[in-house]
C-alpha cells in the first residue's frame, strides 16, 4: 500500500473519528453529571440537522446567497435550537426521572429518539428522502498520486478540533466548569457550596446538544446528505465509543471516538473477509475492550468500584 | 276530492320508493383490491407514485359504467422493511374481502411475502420489485409480475457499458437479496461481455460512510463503480466519490432511476450517470399518453415516478380479471395463469408458467440537466456530451 492511499484511510478515519468523538462527548458529559444516558442523543443531532438545513433554504429563499454568511446562519440556528431542545429534554423528561431507577431514563430517551425520528420522516416536506445538504464551504482540493485532501475536509476537522478543545477549556477552565464538575462529583455537597443544581444540569444538556448539532452540521457538510435515520446509528456509536473510553471522562469520549473510526477503516481495509462485516468487527473488538476494562479505558477519575 | 287526493299522494310516494329502491338494486357489489408498496421511507417515492398509478386504475374502471362491481382501493405500506412488509402482507392475504393485490417494489420484501400469498391463494402481481426468485424461485401460482427482472436489466446494461469502451468495474452492492442478485448476474454477464470486475463490495443498506471503500476502489482506478442497491444508499456513494476525487463513471441499476436520486446528489453530481430500466419510457409506451394524460387530470401531487406504469397496467389486469371471473381468489389466479397476449399500456402482457412476463424491453437512461434522458435521445448519444472518461 503507498503512502498516498495511507494518507487517505488516515484523513476519513479521522474526519469519522472527529464526529464520533463529538457525539461521544455529549454522553459522557450528560452521565458525568446525572448519571443518566439519554439514548436520544443522536437523533437530537438529526434534528439539528434539519435545522440547519431548513435556515440554509430560508437564507437562500430571501436571497441571502453568501456561502460564509449561510453558513454562520446554518451554525447559529442548529446549535442554538439543539441547546434549547436538549435543555428542555432535560427539564421536562430528565430530572423529574431523576430519583426514579437509571433504567427508566433510559427508555423514555430511547422513545423520544423514535418520536424525533419519526416526526422529521413524517412531518418534514418529503422527509423521507435523502436531502441534498449544500456544499458551504470551498471545495478546493489538492491531489497527489492516491491522495487527495479537500480544504472542506481540513476545515472541518479544525472545525471539529476547536469545538472538543472549546468545551475541555470550558469544562476544566471556567467558573461554569467547576460548577459542572462539581455536580459530577457530588450533588449535595456541591449544592451546600451554593451552585445551582437545576441550572447547571439544563446548561450541561444544552452544550451536549449543541455539540451534537455541529457534529450534525459537519455531518452534513461532509457527506452533502443527510436523511432522517442519519442519528441512529451514529447515537449507538457514540455511545460505544464513550463507553469504551470511559464514560463520565472527556478524554476517554474523544480516544473512544477514533479508536472506533480506526477499527471500522481498519475493517474495511485491512481484514481480508468483505467489508460487510466493519461494523462487526468494530463492535466485537469494543466487546472484548469492554470486557477487559470493564470501566472503560480511561476511568472517571471518582468511579465507584465494588 | 279529498280521497283522490289521498290516493294521488300515496301514489306518488309508491312511486318514489319503487324509484329509490330500483336505485339500490341497482348499485353495483363492492369489492376490494389491495396495493402494497413503501409509502415510507428511503424509497416512498416510487412506492407512492405506484400507489397514485393504482389508485387512478381503480377510479377509471369506478367511472366506467360498464363495469360490474365498484371497487375500492387498500393501499397498505410495507416501508420496503421485509419485517413490516410481511405484516401488513400478512394483514392483506387474511382479508377475505380482497379479491387481488397488486404488490412489491422492493424484493427482499417480495421475498417474505410470496409464501403468504400462496398459503392464503390471494392472486398478486408484482409492479417494481425485479430480483428474478420472486416468480421463479418458487412454483406458486398466486404470483404474477408485469415487469421483467434484473436478469433482463444486467445483460442489456453489461453489453452496453462495454460497448461504450469501458474495461474494469468496481461493484458496490447492498447485502440485500436485492442488491446480491444485481452482483450476481451483472458480473456474470460483464464476464460474457469481457468486462473486468476489479473488487466487489457488499455494504450493509442502511451505512453511511463508504469513504472506506472507496478509498479501496480508488486505488484499483476503475473505469466503472457499478451501484446496485436503492436510491438513499446510491446517493451517498455517489457524493463521497466526489469527496474523493474519483472521477470514474458511476453506472446505476433500476432502484436509482428516481427523481430523488437527483435531488439527492444535486444536479452537477448526477450529470452523466446512468440507469437502466424494464419497459420503455412512459412516452413511450403503447398507452403511455392515455396514461399520462388520465394521470395528470387526477390530480396527483406526487410524480407517478419509474414503476407506475407497472402499477397501473398490474391493477388494470386484476380488474379485467374480477370483471371477468368475479371476485373469487381461486378464479381469479386461474384467469391470471392463462393470461397471453393481453393488451395493457405497458405493452402486451404474457405469463410464462411462473407468472413471469415475458416481455423483456430494457431502456437506457442517462442523466442530463437534472433530468433522467433515455440514451438514444441524449446529448450523450449524439457524442454532444461525453461520458466519464471518454
Amino acid at each position: 500500500m503507498d503512502v498516498g492511499l495511507l494518507g487517505q484511510f488516515v484523513v476519513n478515519g479521522m474526519m469519522l473519528g472527529m464526529m464520533y468523538a463529538l457525539v461521544a462527548v455529549g454522553f459522557t458529559l450528560f452521565f458525568g453529571v446525572l448519571d443518566v444516558i439519554k439514548f436520544s442523543h443522536g437523533d437530537v443531532l438529526m434534528v439539528g440537522t434539519f435545522a440547519g438545513f431548513s435556515t440554509y433554504l430560508g437564507m437562500t429563499a430571501i436571497g441571502i446567497d453568501n456561502a460564509f454568511i449561510q453558513l454562520i446562519g446554518v451554525l447559529v440556528i442548529s446549535l442554538g435550537s439543539m441547546a434549547i431542545l436538549g435543555a428542555v429534554i432535560a427539564r421536562y423528561l430528565v430530572l423529574p426521572l431523576k430519583s426514579a431507577p437509571p433504567l427508566n431514563t433510559l427508555l423514555v430517551t430511547l422513545m423520544l429518539g423514535t418520536v424525533l425520528r419519526e416526526a422529521i420522516r413524517l412531518f418534514y416536506p418529503d422527509g423521507s428522502n435523502p436531502k441534498h445538504f449544500p456544499a458551504l464551504l470551498p471545495t478546493d482540493s489538492w491531489s497527489l498520486g492516491s491522495f487527495t485532501l479537500r480544504s472542506d475536509s481540513v476545515i472541518l476537522l479544525i472545525g471539529g478540533l476547536l469545538v472538543i478543545v472549546g468545551v475541555n477549556m470550558l469544562i476544566n477552565r471556567t467558573r461554569l466548569g467547576l460548577a459542572i464538575r462539581a455536580v459530577a462529583q457530588d450533588e449535595e455537597t456541591a449544592k451546600c457550596m451554593g451552585i445551582n443544581f437545576k441550572m447547571i444540569v439544563l446548561l450541561t444538556f444544552a452544550l451536549g446538544s449543541a455539540v451534537a448539532a455541529f457534529a450534525g452540521v459537519m455531518n452534513g457538510l461532509y457527506y452533502n446528505e443527510i436523511n432522517f435515520g442519519m442519528g441512529l446509528l451514529l447515537g449507538v456509536i457514540g455511545f460505544s465509543a464513550a463507553i469504551v473510553g470511559g464514560l463520565g471522562n472527556i478524554y476517554g469520549a474523544i480516544l473512544g471516538g477514533f479508536l472506533f473510526a480506526g477499527l471500522q477503516t481498519l475493517g474495511a481495509v485491512a481484514l481480508p473477509f468483505a467489508s460487510a462485516y466493519k461494523d462487526v468487527f468494530a463492535f466485537a473488538v469494543v466487546i472484548a475492550i469492554i470486557a477487559w476494562r470493564p470501566t472503560g479505558l480511561i476511568a472517571e477519575k471518582t468511579s465507584e468500584r465494588v | 276530492m279529498n280521497i283522490l287526493r289521498k290516493s294521488t299522494v300515496s301514489a306518488i310516494a309508491l312511486t318514489m320508493a319503487l324509484t329509490v329502491g330500483a336505485g339500490i338494486a341497482d348499485a353495483k357489489d363492492k369489492v376490494k383490491v389491495a396495493f402494497i408498496g413503501p409509502l415510507t421511507g428511503g424509497v416512498s417515492a416510487i412506492g407512492v407514485g405506484g400507489r397514485n398509478s393504482a389508485e387512478l386504475a381503480v377510479q377509471l374502471r369506478n367511472a366506467d359504467p360498464d363495469a360490474k362491481y365498484e371497487y375500492e382501493l387498500v393501499a397498505m405500506d410495507s416501508e420496503c422493511k421485509p419485517n413490516v412488509g410481511v405484516q401488513v402482507a400478512t394483514k392483506v392475504a387474511a382479508d377475505r374481502s380482497i379479491v387481488g393485490l397488486v404488490g412489491h417494489y422492493c424484493s427482499a420484501v417480495a421475498m417474505g411475502a410470496v409464501d403468504i400469498y400462496h398459503k392464503f391463494n390471494l392472486p398478486m402481481s408484482v409492479w417494481g420489485a425485479v430480483l428474478p426468485d420472486v416468480t421463479y424461485g418458487n412454483d406458486y401460482k398466486e404470483i404474477h409480475r408485469v415487469n421483467g427482472t434484473m436478469i433482463n436489466q444486467n445483460d442489456v446494461a453489461a453489453k452496453f457499458m462495454a460497448e461504450q469502451g469501458y474495461k474494469t468495474w468496481v461493484i458496490i452492492h447492498d447485502t440485500t437479496d436485492y442488491g446480491k442478485g444485481h452482483n450476481k448476474y451483472f458480473s456474470e454477464y460483464l464476464a460474457q461481455n469481457g468486462g473486468e470486475v476489479l473488487a466487489d463490495f457488499g455494504v450493509p443498506a442502511d451505512q453511511q460512510d463508504f469513504t472506506a471503500e472507496l478509498t479501496k476502489a480508488k486505488q484499483l482506478n476503475p473505469d466503472v463503480i457499478y451501484f446496485g442497491g436503492l436510491v438513499p444508499l446510491g446517493v451517498r456513494v455517489r457524493s463521497q466519490m466526489e469527496k474523493l476525487g474519483i472521477t470514474a463513471q458511476f453506472q446505476g441499476v433500476s432502484g436509482i432511476k428516481s427523481d430523488a436520486f437527483i435531488e439527492g446528489v444535486g444536479t452537477e453530481l448526477s450529470e452523466g450517470v446512468v440507469s437502466f430500466l424494464e419497459g420503455a419510457p412512459v412516452d413511450k409506451l403503447p398507452g403511455g399518453q392515455y396514461f399520462t394524460e388520465k394521470y395528470k387530470a387526477a390530480g396527483f401531487a406526487e410524480n407517478e415516478e419509474a414503476y407506475g406504469p407497472f402499477a397501473f397496467a398490474a391493477m388494470s389486469l386484476i380488474l379485467d380479471g374480477i370483471e371477468e371471473v368475479g371476485p373469487n381468489r381461486k378464479k381469479l389466479t386461474k384467469y391470471l395463469g392463462d393470461i397471453q397476449d393481453h393488451d395493457s399500456i405497458v405493452g402486451k402482457i404474457s405469463f410464462d408458467d411462473h407468472g413471469q412476463n415475458t416481455v423483456a424491453a430494457i431502456t437506457k437512461y442517462v442523466v442530463q440537466d437534472g433530468k433522467w434522458v433515455v440514451w438514444e435521445d441524449s446529448e450523450y448519444a449524439t457524442g454532444a456530451r461525453k461520458l466519464a472518461g471518454k
